[in-house]
């Protein structure tokens, strides 16, 4: 098999595989970005949640509209967005953490979707949305993928030097007279975006992987925020890129292929990578004069 | 900056779930003050300085500003939210003091730029500009943290426990920062638990132990006798306690 055949022939002999391709790349741009803030801000996790979250609502919206792409996506916005304002809300207002104010609101949703689903009585395929597949994704689909991708990178840069304020040191935001309650909804709204856009290609929680693996890897190999961010993007991309071909090949769902190939990159950012790395850390070098 | 700047507690009480934790405390805070905050942990040092910034709302009592608003005060919290672990550069996190300046998209270029070089130059941390916070030694940070405070260039300043765990050159460098500002007719109020630093740099003194102990002049204030009122406080409160007289007194006036 030439090389030709083993990393071109997939994406330009079929349709789907470009769809695919670029949509991914779309995916990869603006969740591999904020995903960055996600895991400096502790909250990797949240991102899991989320996804379980989304899903009650793309599986109502099946249900009314059947396998529409804008019903689904409805369905999982509202869900989505509803969870994390209300966990929001509840974390700033009360003393509950956000980590538990958003257990308590995802739990809740994940039983009203499994509810909806055993009343109607039907058997939606939650595998397909948990775990995605690229035959999914259509020219409609490759259109939200890409305008949830522009919106993300568009809002992460005006929220910029705000988002970096309310992460590194919220007291001092709030006392500059800056809104860390405003930038941190925008962010959570942000991270819901990019799920429901992820939810066909790759599932939400194959997107999920694309939110934390991403930046975790790249935060071994540079200490400058802008770095972190294009490596985060860097690795997904290459992942997506690997990962379809790999799900081509060996006839595999394509989500798994590449968040199992982002796994492969993380494995060895944790283990060779120059800033806090296993490996590195043993390896003993002359230290400095000062 | 006018020269009418000032700050006045009236009869104010500030506390958490109605236990007064500074109770009953007037006074002002005049504009070219340099005014320490002493008294024993627990003495609601920290909740006053929370009052005056709006962090936290009197339980009876008013602060009024006269010349400065509330959203002109510089705060420098003694228990520091501060992510170390953030990637991000000694250069950047002293540009957040250009925050009320440049809001959230003007660029840092130019003369702002040059601000933000001489200010890491006034704390003394020339060349550190490009390093991650994450590799600042506890002094460094504070020196960082006082260079956030040049550029915000607000006319009151509070400081909580500024120097804590900071080594004496340190101390004596951001020291003259504050003698700077002094010299500027800024409002500053700083906590400290360092007598002879306050003897020999703050004027004035506001010596708390839930109530005020003694206010004015730092000679006057800073007597044997009041640290023995001080020390003497009673640090525990009940659930049950009553409700406190001065409180009682104006509605049983009503009725």
């Amino acid at each position: 098999m030439s090389l030709y055949d083993l990393l071109i022939a997939p994406f330009a002999d079929y349709a789907f595989m470009q769809r695919a391709l670029v949509g991914n790349i779309a995916l990869s741009a603006s969740a591999a970005s904020i995903g960055v803030f996600l895991v400096i801000r502790r909250m990797s996790l949240m991102g899991d949640a989320m996804a379980h979250a989304i899903l009650p609502g793309a599986a109502a919206g099946y249900l009314i509209a059947g396998f529409s792409l804008f019903a689904m996506t409805l369905g999982g916005l509202l869900a989505g967005l509803l969870v994390a304002i209300s966990s929001g809300l509840v974390a700033r207002a009360t003393p509950l953490r956000e980590d538990a104010s958003l257990a308590s609101f995802y739990l809740i949703s994940l039983s009203i979707g499994v509810l909806i689903v055993s009343l109607e009585g039907s058997n939606v395929d939650l595998l397909h949305l948990l775990f995605g597949s690229v035959l999914a994704i259509n020219q409609d689909a490759l259109v939200l993928m890409a305008s949830v991708a522009s919106v993300t990178l568009v809002v992460l840069a005006l929220v910029l030097r705000p988002l970096v304020a309310e992460c590194l040191d919220p007291g001092f935001l709030h006392h500059a007279g800056g809104s860390g309650r405003f930038v941190h909804f925008a962010f959570l709204c942000l991270v819901v975006l990019n799920f429901v856009a992820g939810f066909h290609a790759l599932g939400t929680l194959m997107a999920v992987g694309m939110m934390v693996l991403a930046p975790s890897a790249a935060r071994f190999w540079s200490e400058s925020l802008g770095a972190q961010i294009a490596l985060s993007v860097l690795f997904a991309v290459t992942s997506s890129i690997i990962g379809l071909v790999i799900s081509w090949h060996a006839a595999v769902p394509s989500g798994p292929a590449i968040t199992l190939t982002l796994g492969i990159i993380y494995a060895i950012s944790v283990l060779g990578g120059p800033f806090g790395g296993i490996l590195t850390g043993l390896i003993r070098r002359p230290h400095l004069q000062s | 900056m006018t020269p009418a700047n000032a700050i006045t507690l009236k009869d104010l009480t500030l506390g958490y779930r109605r236990h007064p934790a500074v109770h009953h405390l007037s006074g002002t805070f005049q504009a070219g003050s340099l005014t320490a905050i002493v008294g024993p942990n627990g003495a609601g040092k920290t909740t006053l300085l929370k009052g005056i910034v709006g962090a936290l709302k009197p339980l009876s009592g008013q602060i009024t500003f006269c010349g400065v608003k509330r959203r002109d005060i510089a705060y420098l919290p003694q228990q520091q939210e501060l992510e170390r672990s953030f990637p991000i550069q000694v250069a950047d996190l002293v540009a957040m003091g250009l925050w009320r300046k440049l809001g959230p998209f003007r660029a840092v270029t130019g003369e702002n730029l040059a601000r933000v070089h001489e200010a890491i130059a006034a704390v003394g941390l020339s060349g550190f500009g490009a390093r991650a916070i994450g590799t600042l030694s506890g002094g460094q940070l504070q020196r960082a943290l006082f260079a956030r405070l040049l550029l915000q260039d607000a006319p009151v300043v509070l400081l909580d426990e500024p120097f804590a765990a900071i080594d004496a050159r340190t101390t004596a460098d951001l020291l003259n920062i504050v003698h700077r500002w002094h010299g500027e007719k800024r409002i500053i109020i700083a906590v400290l638990h360092d007598m002879e630093l306050v003897r020999a740099h703050f004027p004035e003194s506001l010596m708390l132990a839930r109530g005020p102990i003694g206010w004015g002049k730092s000679a006057e204030v800073l007597r044997p006798e009041n640290f023995l009122k001080a020390r003497a406080m009673c640090e525990a409160w009940h659930d049950d306690d009553a409700v406190c007289a001065a409180e009682n007194a104006p509605e049983a006036a009503r009725a």
